[in-house]
């Protein structure tokens, strides 16, 4: 349980998806104006990544690794079909972003239509994929591990764009260098918050 | 191609095409695309360029099979389809850069099959290759794949050069330089100056082309 909670609270802080691999830097970047909308697509990039990772772990654990498919019998003991992860993980995500369109489409027109092309767009963040590729790389050892996993990985990223997005309606009424304004004072203002957030690094859990 | 006999593979058009995005069209500074996976892989120079050369290769292919199978996909499926290509070629790239490049594939790690969901690849495939011909397509994607690398080359030079003082690897900054107290800045290598170092890249090249200011 103990390790849980430490992959929990690691992969928000230490290891935040926007902070230190810049995951999903493009809908950070875009739909980071206004907070509501923000708050829309954090909490789905967090619904996303607590099912997905889980799942992909599932896949990888039963399916892709050496040795996975000893499950089936003898003869199936020897295969290796971990070059096969892009393609499985992708399509896994893929077809449950296009789930949760269909969901937000029925029950909250006004959502859908604020975040427009970025909820399909959803299927390409990074951070949705960053989150089962790590998940692949750090081989937890059991689904418990991997759910921790990507649920702190969504409310990290989250949390990273509603802040941000709180810092932008400030900024507006700034009066930054003409050709900062927009997207360059943004990532400025990223990589200040990420030096911020580097000073999680040393703690121990 | 019926367009090879209309108008030569090189004309103003095409050529325009490859290079606007090197500047006034760049795919990073200006259209905000594929800024997600790459930036951790500009700590050093030599990352940094193969990971722009497997950007370019995906890039350009990925815009010329899409380009080609454009009529036959319904467009409904679309963004399923272009996944299972663009995963494809992932796919390719990665199994050629384990076979060649070994600790490069290795410092790259989970960056390579990011390649699959950076922006840049689908969001050219989608505005650019399911409306033109193959040819362009191919152009485009090309273009594209080199404005990015330019990008992350620059990045990956200023953060080498002042952080480790090294270029590809190679010490440049002289031991005397050393010697009367000048050192090193740690903080470059991390992360979040990768960012810092964007917006100023962006900040440079605004205050050169004013109709790309926001207002």
């Amino acid at each position: 349980m103990d390790n849980i909670l430490s992959i929990f609270i690691r992969s928000i802080f230490i290891d935040n998806m926007v902070f230190a691999f810049f995951f999903g830097m493009c809908s950070y970047i875009a739909v980071s104006k206004s907070v509501k909308t923000a708050m829309g697509l954090g909490i789905a990039v967090i619904f996303v990544l607590t099912v997905t990772v889980p799942l992909n772990y599932l896949l990888n654990e039963y399916m892709l690794t050496k040795g996975a498919l000893s499950w089936l019998g003898e003869d199936f003991a020897k295969i290796d079909l971990s070059y096969l992860s892009f393609i499985v993980f992708i399509a896994v995500i893929a077809s449950f972003v296009q789930l949760v369109e269909m969901v937000v489409e029925k029950f909250s027109p006004s959502l859908y239509n604020q975040l427009g092309i970025f909820l399909p767009l959803i299927a390409v963040n990074c951070a949705i994929m960053g989150g089962s590729l790590f998940m692949q790389e750090a081989q937890y050892a059991n689904i418990g591990e991997a759910t921790a996993f990507g649920f702190g990985s969504g409310i990290g990223w989250w949390l990273a764009i509603v802040m941000m997005a709180a810092i932008r309606e400030k900024i507006s009424y700034s009066n930054v260098p003409a050709p900062l304004r927009g997207v360059g004072i943004t990532f400025i203002i990223t990589g200040l918050m990420g030096i911020a957030f580097m000073t999680f690094l040393g703690i121990q859990l | 191609m019926s367009n090879k006999e209309k108008e030569p593979m090189f004309s103003a058009k095409n050529l325009k095409l490859l290079t606007s995005p090197f500047n006034q069209d760049n795919p990073v500074v200006v259209q905000m695309l594929g800024i997600c996976s790459a930036l951790a892989v500009t700590a050093k120079l030599k990352p940094a360029f193969v990971m722009a050369l497997s950007v370019i290769v995906v890039t350009a292919f990925a815009n010329l099979l899409m380009s080609m199978l454009r009529n036959t996909i319904p467009s409904r499926i679309r963004i399923i389809v272009q996944l299972v290509v663009i995963a494809a070629l992932v796919i390719l790239v990665d199994q050629v850069l384990k076979a060649y490049v070994y600790d490069v594939s290795k410092q790259l790690s989970v960056f390579v099959g990011l390649i699959i969901t950076n922006c840049i690849i689908m969001g050219r495939v989608e505005a650019f290759a399911l409306a033109n011909k193959p040819w362009p397509s191919f152009i485009d994607g090309i273009g594209n794949g080199i404005g990015y690398g330019l990008i992350l080359v620059v990045i990956a030079f200023f953060r080498e050069l002042l952080g480790a003082g090294t270029l590809w690897g190679y010490q440049v900054i002289p031991q005397a330089l050393y010697d009367l107290g000048y050192a090193n800045n740690g903080l470059m290598l991390l992360p979040p100056m990768a960012l810092v170092i964007i917006g100023v890249i962006i900040w440079v090249q605004r205050s050169f082309n004013k109709n790309l200011i926001e207002k």
